[in-house]
């Protein structure tokens, strides 16, 4: 049953992966996103950390997809802009990274050092569990990511300003 | 999964699902009838089911579902087909899969097997909810920008804005909840709620109701903040396109809303299942008691309602000249059974030990009444609201939920902290 499920949804995902990056038009392009974002959601909650899923898709999908397609609703798309875009500098930058990526998943799949089964404990994936260890021992980083993402917002709202 | 519990849940599947499904129409009727009170009129009471059955307009309800189904399906010939299609889809997905962790009554235990009405228990249950209804804004943009038409797409650039708006006041107001009862599983939320109606949230926690259900209308789109439909500027809204049975689904899809948001009001703020001042331990050891009593009062009522319905058989004869003039009497005669039934069953019960399974089923079955008139009273409130409040301006909307709900949500949310600090 699990494994069923496993391979939906990342065939979903891979699928829904690849749509994204082959469609001309970018709103679907967005919605094939949402799609992926979703499946990984599932196989988060295939390996039992439905919290984290539930955060997924509330944060990605529910959220930041929504304000992209927000926004590519709103900017005029002309037949112009609907072609296939060519910028060579990022057809090399993607070949690079792709070839990296295909790389690492090589070496990672001849060097398998087979990890050890841990059976999870019984408060694995409870949003409790989560919240202390946010507060205890990843305080630093997750102090240092609300800095970041309050620079963000004030970034955008000196953007927004029409006066600087 | 033994074969017992695979077919428990896809019982309570069926269960949950038919029972919002069904809401809808009674939700529809309870709608233009209370408009019509509101307004003072008197509301759908025209169609009738064999010439006879009327029941004070509700057989509307049925007739403009046969409407809906049989309509031609008209779509633009420059829509996206597969987004328009997509849309209405996703409204009703998600309204109905959210009602998946909402727990209808307390659990019981049946010969070692336990049951509750609550498809998945999730520990993250609330989280769940918002995850899911936050992914009802892409039906109103996918309509809204597959139906290519300006009315639509503004409509949805409004809703979408709306939403996301409202949905950050929506899950601050809930926060204060999450401290108060340590846990986002909805069932621990009631649980810590408990019988007294002090403890129950909307005396702990009011202001966080207040931002709650004023967020609800919002995410509902509902008035005074149904601005994505509104008729004056928008026609229609995301919707302007839709016909039959599609534009159906997006109605099923937001009174379905209105119904799950009603279910989680009774449960986050007004104790769920719990009766005030009445513990279902109570419940199960005087279940023959309690039983005799609701028997009395509910023959008592059924045979009032018989006499009033006779009284307006005879006082109204001859009125439409037709079988119409006999649906009094066919009800009042219905109800009169019921009365004598409901009395038989007092002296059935005077005297009767009852077996513990029915006890459990009886009290299982108390509960799920008591969440359900909760939630009709919820349900009716915003009826209430939508007749009597006039529509918002649009950056009055935005000021709203920006400048004064989220700041609260957040100060409510400090509140609580400084106090669960101070008393523990």
């Amino acid at each position: 049953m699990e494994s069923i499920l496993f391979y939906i949804f990342s065939g979903v995902s891979i699928i829904s992966s690849l749509l994204l990056i082959t469609r001309a038009n970018p709103l679907m392009s967005a919605l094939w996103l949402v799609v992926a974002l979703a499946a990984t959601a599932g196989i988060f909650a295939l390996l039992s950390a439905p919290f984290l899923a539930v955060i997924q898709v509330l944060v990605y999908a529910g959220a930041i997809m929504v304000l992209f397609l927000f926004v590519i609703m709103l900017i005029q798309l002309g037949p112009q802009q609907l072609k296939p875009r060519f910028i060579r500098f990022g057809k090399i930058f993607g070949a690079a990274l792709g070839i990296y990526f295909l790389l690492l998943i090589g070496f990672s799949l001849t060097s398998s050092t087979t990890m050890p089964a841990v059976a999870l404990s019984e408060t694995f994936g409870d949003p409790g569990v989560l919240g202390e260890l946010l507060m205890t021992k990843y305080l630093v980083p997750f102090e240092v990511i609300s800095v970041m993402l309050l620079v963000a917002v004030v970034g955008t709202v000196v953007l927004g300003k029409k006066k600087f | 999964m033994t074969s017992l519990g695979l077919l428990l849940s896809v019982l309570k599947v069926v269960v949950v699902m038919m029972m919002l499904l069904k809401l809808v129409p009674l939700l529809i009727w309870i709608e233009r009838k209370g408009a019509a009170f509101i307004q003072d009129r008197r509301g759908p009471n025209r169609a009738t089911a064999f010439g006879i059955i009327r029941l004070g307009g509700i057989v509307h309800s049925i007739a403009d579902a046969i409407k809906l189904i049989t309509k031609t399906d008209f779509s633009s010939e420059h829509a996206n087909k597969a987004l328009v299609i997509l849309a209405p889809i996703i409204a009703v997905f998600v309204a109905i899969s959210v009602s998946a962790v909402i727990p209808f009554a307390e659990a019981f235990t049946i010969n070692g097997v336990s049951f509750q009405l609550q498809i998945s228990d999730l520990n993250a249950g609330l989280i769940y909810i918002f995850a899911l209804s936050s992914l009802s804004i892409y039906a109103l943009l996918l309509a809204g920008w597959g139906s290519n038409s300006k009315f639509s797409l503004l409509g949805a650039v409004r809703a979408s804005s709306q939403m996301v708006s409202y949905e950050i006041a929506l899950g601050l107001s809930v926060v204060p909840l999450f401290m108060l009862s340590e846990s986002f599983r909805i069932n621990d939320i009631v649980a810590s709620q408990g019988v007294s109606l002090l403890s129950w949230n909307i005396v702990r926690a009011p202001l966080a109701f207040i931002l709650f259900f004023t967020a609800l209308f919002a995410e509902a789109n509902r008035t005074p903040f149904d601005l994505p439909e509104g008729e004056a500027e928008l026609t229609a809204g995301f919707h302007t396109e839709y016909s039959s049975m599609r534009f159906a689904l997006f109605f099923l899809g937001e009174y379905t809303h209105i119904i799950v948001g009603s279910l989680l009001v009774t449960m986050l703020f007004f104790g769920g299942w719990n009766i005030p001042y009445v513990s279902s331990e109570y419940l199960h050891h005087n279940i023959e008691h309690v039983l005799r009593l609701l028997s009395i009062g509910g023959a008592v009522f059924a045979a009032l309602g018989a006499a009033g319905l006779f009284n307006r058989f005879v006082k109204r004869r001859g009125f439409w000249g037709d079988l119409r003039d006999y649906e009094s009497f066919l009800f009042a005669v219905i109800l009169a059974g019921l009365a004598a039934g409901l009395a038989a069953a007092v002296f059935a019960l005077t005297g009767a030990t009852l077996p513990e399974w029915v006890g459990s089923i009886a009290v299982f079955l108390l509960q799920m009444i008591v969440v359900l008139t909760k939630t009709l009273f919820f349900i009716w409130t915003f009826i209430w609201v939508r007749w009597t409040l006039p529509r918002f301006r649009y950056d009055q909307l935005m000021k709203l939920g920006w400048k004064v709900m989220i700041p609260l949500g957040i100060l409510n949310i400090f509140v609580t902290g400084v106090v669960l600090l101070l008393t523990h």
